[in-house]
């Protein structure tokens, strides 16, 4: 039917669907195991496998040579962990101090955390390494479908005039779905205020490009108010702060917190987070044992309602609570240039003398009130829901897959999508869609090196690739070490 | 290191087993503070060992209670490498009142010490290194090697 309705159709064995860090790490996993480039696929329209995550964090205001949120174990150039980043970078630098910190954090220091350009460095080499770019296809992936004879039909469009036809069919065994967030979303108050007035200039999300607030703001005095509790709120805050410093200016920052956590919390003595001044405090998107430890054993043996529980007291919003940090909103506070408060918005308008917003907030004790702003930046990073995105859209409505409690495409313990098999082919996924399943932390440098390696394992007792026992791993890793190819 | 108890458990008893032994044979023939036949000394030097390895399970079992009063339910790395002091005094206390079984008369704080300080500093180094390369999903299976 493919080849009748004129669309070429490509072999190959696995396909990976998406072409960012998660397509990347399976790639990565799947070379060291032993699988051929001319084996695999990679459907992307991305250049590079960290385009996305580095555009991200770049509007998000985590230029290259910024500290990111992620353990120094954590690599996902590296499957091994070893060494981490901070001895590659204590190495690099020459500089003892970052061996200290890890050695020490996070009792004596914050936790250490790699540069962003770090990360894309050692991306770079390690693609190099696997030959990713011999494995690319760009294109914008449309759909995924089974196959009558089992397997999958992926279907492509590549960019304009690289092929004769205007869709070209990858034919695999396996397909890999790492599609990546299906799209942000935007409070309703801050999306109806846009759509209202037709501006996006006063009204702006931290993950889309706003560097003309920051530019404003050095021409002029201004209120900002910032809306979210987490990571982003905070490097959004660290760079208003830093530019307050940087340039002698007199922004006032008005920071809406709609839960506003006023110390530590949790059910018990045995599950207490840290917390104070708003936030809830957290090192990483989850608490570390999430990522390999006690609470990763916790999911996996939970039931979906035990894992529901258990997401409720562990999930939400945080923050790592590091010391600069700490530093600049003491002296907002003292200042009185930072105003965090407790409130919800019910609604954002302009201010009458057409420069500004007004935003109409109550707060939990019913009270009401007003703030006025010359810009409002939207921190709270609320993610689209799954059938935003084509592919699984498609996946959800036509491809047997559905949806697990949280929402997100169910998976199970090979990352394997449920009810979407095709005779002895198997989709597999990995990434922020495959959340709410029996292994929390997905959205994360381990969590995708945890799902390639599981997704690794299937494959190997399906015989697409090798085990990966201490002997094959050493000999990978010594060549790893020497950057000689896998 | 974010182990669960299973994991803590067979870390301690693998790393001692391998790091440990090879270690213990390396170092006893340099030992400070010896007496006696070599043969002796490798007896005495392995009873410790496995005293500490005994010992070490009940060490475990405290170091987890401990572990869940933090909230990332992780054991940092520094505790890992102090964590020398409590139980390097507590097996030296036992050998010294001779309850450690097997070993007769007196052990040198020298040797003791030395024996203690490199064995501990090589398990801790390994465990915090190669033995992630030698086992892919060790670290993400809060250190469980079965």
């Amino acid at each position: 039917m493919v080849q009748a309705a004129g669309i070429p159709v490509h072999d190959t064995s696995l396909a990976s669907v998406g072409g960012g860090l998660g397509s990347f790490t399976l790639l990565d996993v799947l070379r060291i195991r032993g699988v051929a480039r001319s084996s695999i696929r990679v459907l992307s329209s991305s250049d590079t496998p960290w385009q996305t995550w580095e555009y991200l964090t770049g509007v998000s205001q985590l230029p290259p040579q910024e500290r990111i949120r992620s353990d120094a174990g954590a690599r996902p150039d590296n499957i091994w962990g070893f060494p981490s980043y901070a001895m590659h970078e204590a190495w690099a630098d020459k500089s003892p101090k970052l061996a200290y910190q890890v050695l020490v954090e996070p009792v004596f220091t914050d936790f250490f955390s790699p540069r962003a350009a770090t990360v894309f460095a050692t991306l770079e080499r390690e693609a190099r390494r696997i030959g990713y770019w011999d494995m690319l296809l760009k294109g914008q992936v449309r759909m995924v479908r089974r196959r009558v004879g089992g397997g999958y039909f992926t279907i492509l469009t590549p960019p304009p005039g690289v092929t004769k036809s205007k869709r070209v069919a990858i034919r695999s065994q396996y397909v890999h779905l790492a599609a990546g967030y299906p799209g942000l979303k935007f409070l309703d108050d801050l999306q109806a205020f846009r759509e209202t007035y037709n501006d996006y200039h006063h009204v702006v999300n931290a993950y889309e490009p706003h560097e003309h607030v920051y530019e404003i703001l050095k021409s002029r005095q201004g209120v900002v108010m910032v809306r979210g509790a987490g990571i982003v709120a905070s490097r959004i805050l660290q760079r208003l702060m830093d530019d307050r410093e940087r340039h002698r200016l007199h922004t006032q920052i008005v920071h809406v917190f709609r839960t506003y956590v006023t110390g530590p919390h949790g059910p018990s003595v045995w599950m207490r987070r840290d917390g104070g001044d708003g936030w809830a405090y957290q090192a990483f998107t989850f608490p570390k044992s999430a990522f390999g430890g006690q609470l990763k054993a916790q999911f996996r043996n939970a039931d979906p309602a035990g894992r529901a529980e258990l997401s409720k007291i562990v999930g939400g919003t945080t923050t790592p609570k590091l010391r600069r940090w700490q530093e600049q909103m003491r002296a907002g506070r003292q200042g009185n240039w930072y105003h965090p408060i407790q409130a919800v918005v019910d609604k954002v308008e302009p201010a009458g003398d057409g420069r500004g917003l007004i935003s109409h907030v109550s707060g939990q004790d019913g009270r009401r009130g007003q703030y006025v702003s010359d810009f409002i930046i939207d921190c709270t990073g609320l993610e689209a829901d799954m059938s935003e995105h084509r592919v699984l859209a498609d996946l959800l409505q036509y491809g047997g897959a559905r949806r697990n409690h949280a929402g997100r495409l169910a998976v199970g313990r090979n990352f394997e999508v449920i009810g979407a098999e095709s005779g002895a082919g198997m989709l597999y996924a990995s990434g922020a869609a495959t959340g709410g399943n029996h292994f929390p932390a997905v959205d994360s440098f381990l969590g995708m090196q945890t799902a390639a390696l599981d997704i690794a394992d299937d494959l190997a007792r399906r015989g697409f690739c090798t085990s990966l026992g201490p002997l094959r791993s050493v000999r990978q890793w010594l060549k790893w070490a020497a950057g000689r190819p896998v | 290191m974010i182990p669960t108890l299973g994991g803590r458990l067979q870390t301690r008893i693998f790393l001692l087993a391998t790091v440990g032994v090879i270690l213990t044979g390396l170092i006893v023939p340099v030992l400070p503070g010896t007496s006696g036949s070599l043969s002796q000394t490798y007896k005495t030097a392995y009873l410790i060992l496995l005293a500490v390895a005994v010992v070490g399970l009940g060490w475990e079992l405290i170091y987890h209670l401990l572990m869940q009063f933090r909230w990332d339910k992780d054991w940092p790395t520094l505790l890992g490498l102090v964590t020398i002091l409590p139980e390097g005094l507590l097996i030296w206390l036992l050998l010294d009142a001779g309850l450690i079984p097997g070993v007769d008369g007196h052990v040198d704080a020298s040797t003791f010490v030395t024996m203690f300080v490199v064995v501990w500093l090589g398990q801790w180094l390994f465990a915090n290194g190669p033995m992630r390369v030698l086992f892919i999903q060790w670290r993400l299976r809060g250190g469980r090697i079965l």
